[in-house]
């Protein structure tokens, strides 16, 4: 059943990815990757880690897709048309494919992580990460706040009409 | 279809890795490389998450959690220059931005 599932979520997630960069549409290009950030929160939830399946749908799917779907209808993006992929482009991102899935696949490591995930992990629910996140690693934890109150000021600066 | 390995997990991050790296070539619109930028952060995540699980320790998920707080701070950011670029020259296309062109 495990399998069954990754697999499925395997074949969306790459499915959509390639369907973000294949759309011409903008919009239709934003909704396949909130189609792909679904299927990765489900591949999350395969491995166990419930709480950041949960974080990826809110703050993914959630908030910055509406973020990119509100620019797309702000500057009123119309779709690419007449500007095929150019074939060079096309050709490069082909061979990075290649290149980098053969050295994945040559890196897939030896028999040691296998017999150990026979055992499954358990306390790595919102608890463990909460008690993480707020023990030893609160001062990240605070450095990252003021990066968000950085950036929410950065923005609205830029957003002013003269700057 | 056997239970999937830390391999298997690692291959598919990889994939999708590539897959963005190839759309922020391939694309010209500055919008649609921003998600491919998205899509290579996830895939991060992805190898991230399976390495987490498969050695038993949730650090791994808090750095995941820092990860995904930058992507959306990054995000942010970007956008509003996308749009204030926009306003100055009425394009989203990388190719014709040539203020910095030599």
């Amino acid at each position: 059943m495990e399998g069954f599932l990754f697999w499925f979520a395997a074949l969306v997630l790459l499915g959509s990815a390639v369907a973000v960069i294949v759309n011409r549409s903008p919009v239709a290009s934003a909704l396949s990757l909130v189609t792909m950030i679904l299927a990765l929160a489900g591949l999350f939830g395969l491995l166990g880690a419930y709480f950041l399946a949960a974080v990826q749908v809110w703050v993914y799917a959630g908030a910055v897709m509406v973020l990119f779907l509100f620019i797309i209808m702000l500057l009123d993006l119309k779709a690419e048309e007449g500007t095929p992929l150019r074939p060079l482009g096309v050709g490069a991102g082909l061979l990075i494919l290649v290149l980098l899935g053969a050295g994945f696949w040559r890196a897939i490591p030896s028999s040691a992580w296998e017999a150990n995930s026979a055992r499954v992990a358990e306390a790595n629910d919102a608890t463990s990460i909460g008690h993480l996140l707020f023990g030893a690693y609160v001062l990240p934890f605070e450095a990252v706040g003021l990066l968000l109150l950085v950036a929410m000021v950065g923005v609205i600066v830029l957003s002013k009409k003269d700057v | 279809m056997g239970t999937p390995t830390l391999g298997h997990y690692l291959v598919l991050s990889g994939l999708l890795f590539a897959i963005g790296l190839a759309g922020v070539i391939v694309r010209r619109d500055l919008l649609i490389m921003y998600m491919c930028l998205e899509i290579m952060l996830n895939a991060a995540n992805l190898s991230l998450v399976a390495f987490s699980r498969f050695s038993h320790q949730v650090r791994g998920q808090v750095l995941v959690f820092f990860v995904i707080t930058v992507a959306a701070v990054e995000v942010a950011v970007g956008l509003a220059l996308l749009v204030s670029l926009y306003r100055m020259k009425r394009t989203t296309k990388a190719e014709e931005i040539t203020a910095l062109k030599f």
